[in-house]
């Protein structure tokens, strides 16, 4: 059940996709949720969708992988769209008992929201499969680093992110074994009520805290034998530099946003 | 005689659906014969520990069957925890299960988790703590005092405790210095003679597997590559090295031996039987 989790997995391959400038990728998802907020019509999630469904196809990333990264917001999803379906003023759709609370502006509202969402999550879903967790970081450390300026600990943090991403599927795999282990003497998570669930996390967290500790411990000395003393002066192995394909990309998601603004003021 | 368990064309597929898909075992057979002391042996990656994970229902197969005392397990998934009850086992790196405030509670874990009365667990912890030398002192104490080697006597003792029919052992050496080795080595075959239980030692190292088992089961990607008596397989000497697996280095020294034109018996695996076989060849030349 654990394999569900989707976070920070990475599925290498050398598409364009995959080789795009990890600051590419960010500033266009960030352009690409600026484009989803501004559609209002059918016709504008129609456009959005078309970009998103070549991007996927670019990246050979299986539709598989995409629909379960769905899963874990499935309940978000059914309640934002029970939410729009009721709660929405207008036209009814028909006079009879239940429907007559479902309004067609309703209807409309919910399948908006729903795609919306849907949307939003496999494109960013589509970066993290994309980039592998350190070009994410540094993609991201670049990005920031005029914040140093205001004395923000732009690497620090850039480290303490790569850390916890590098570190969420050994944990996992962690929890997983331990969780096999308290099974195979009878350890029972599925059954009972509320309280008794919650104490039979207590044979896997005190032994996920301590290896996580210990992991720590051991990572922190394997830095320091490495004279780690933070970012000063630190060089990187892999410079980023912005190719022609970056700029081509950047402007298409920069055209995108224009053209949901327009359609918006056009009341298209 | 009866199988205890028998695996019949098992297989099992990982990440489906994702470029990550392989198949860690694939169309495995296998039998386990009641009381014995079977060895699995198999390079990294050979579904060892896949197929393991199937014999107690921690994994269930994406084809084929396990059958424990002739019933498929998954016959009832809602009583797979009774099958753990039955078959017992023991994960590669076991000390880091544990997680009681005393050795003594970490011990009853499974016991307690049949729903066995309080004097019942009590006789249970104490004779399998005897079983792996912990001494009654270290039963009040926390586990994580303990030294490494006695962490991982305690989580052994922890399955043992359950008192299972068949007990499975992942690698239960592994990072243990040779002392530590074989004193757990000497208290699973102790065990072994005393409960009669049936033990599946799963292993890398030929020396261990060749020293404890009676019989021997050798994977190769994810299938049964050949199974026999200790005699048997390390009689097909090159095949084992041609899949990456080590011969006991006394088979070598027999092998090369051999090789020098001395009528010596290739396939003994044991100091013991070097030794007799040598004295033999003295004597037989002391004669003519």
């Amino acid at each position: 059940m654990l394999k569900d989790i989707t976070l920070g997995q990475f599925f290498p391959g050398n598409t364009l996709v995959h080789r795009l400038d990890p600051r590419t990728k960010l500033a266009c998802v960030a352009l690409y949720i600026v484009a989803l907020f501004t559609a209002k019509s059918f016709l504008a999630y129609g456009v959005i969708a078309v970009v998103l469904l070549l991007s996927i196809r670019t990246s050979r990333v299986g539709w598989k992988a995409l629909t379960r990264g769905l899963k874990p917001i499935l309940i978000i999803l059914v309640f934002t769209a029970a939410m729009n379906l009721f709660f929405n003023e207008g036209t009814p759709i028909a006079d009879v008992w239940l429907l007559r609370r479902i309004t067609w502006e309703g209807l409309e509202r919910a399948v908006m929201m729903v795609l919306r969402i849907v949307m939003l999550i496999m494109g960013t879903f589509l970066v993290t499969y994309t980039t592998s967790p350190i070009r994410l970081t540094d993609g991201l450390e670049a990005l920031l680093n005029p914040l140093k300026k205001l004395h923000l600990p732009v690497h620090e943090l850039a480290m303490m992110m790569s850390i916890a991403l590098r570190f969420i599927p050994t944990l996992i795999e962690e929890t997983d074994k331990i969780m096999s282990a308290q099974k195979a003497r009878g350890a029972d998570f599925e059954s009972g009520g509320i309280f008794q669930r919650a104490r039979a996390l207590v044979p896997i967290l005190v032994p996920l805290f301590i290896s996580a500790f210990r992991r720590a411990d051991e990572l922190a000395t394997a830095m320091e034998c490495r004279c780690y003393h933070g970012g000063e002066g630190r060089t990187k192995l892999h410079v980023l530099r912005y190719e022609k394909r970056d700029y081509a990309v950047m402007a298409g998601f920069a055209l995108l946003v224009v053209a949901m603004i327009v359609m918006r003021r056009l009341g298209l | 005689m009866e199988p205890i368990i028998r695996v019949n064309n098992l297989t099992h597929t990982y990440s489906v659906g994702t470029p990550f898909e392989r198949s860690a075992v694939d169309g495995l057979c296998m039998d386990v014969l009641p009381g014995e002391f079977l060895g699995i042996i198999g390079h990294t990656g050979s579904g060892k520990s896949t197929l393991i994970q199937h014999l107690n229902g921690l994994l269930k197969p994406t084809a084929g069957q396990i059958l424990l005392d002739g019933r498929d397990i998954w016959e009832n998934p809602k009583e797979i925890r009774k099958v753990r009850f039955q078959v017992g086992l023991v994960f590669q790196y076991p000390e880091y299960q544990l997680f009681e405030e005393t050795v003594y509670k970490d011990i009853a874990f499974g016991p307690g988790n049949m729903g066995l009365s309080r004097e019942e667990i009590d006789r249970r912890v104490r004779q399998a703590a005897a079983f792996v030398g912990l001494s009654e002192d270290m039963l009040e104490k926390s586990p994580f005092e303990l030294s490494g080697g006695q962490k991982r006597r305690v989580a052994i003792a922890g399955v043992i405790a359950m008192e299972p029919k068949v007990l499975i052992l992942d690698e239960p050496t592994a990072g243990l210095d040779p002392a530590g080795r074989e004193k757990i080595l000497s208290q699973l075959r102790a065990y072994h003679r005393e409960k009669g239980t049936t033990i599946l030692l799963v292993s890398h190292s030929m020396e261990e597997i060749a020293q404890n088992a009676d019989r021997i089961v050798v994977l190769k990607g994810g299938k049964c590559l050949m199974s026999g008596t200790p005699r048997e397989v390390f009689a097909r000497a090159e095949e084992l090295e041609e899949v990456g697996l080590d011969i006991p280095q006394v088979t070598k020294v027999a092998l090369a031996l051999r090789r020098r034109g001395l009528d010596i018996d290739g396939a003994v695996y044991t100091v013991e039987e070097l030794k007799n076989a040598l004295l033999r060849l003295k004597g037989g030349a002391s004669h003519a």
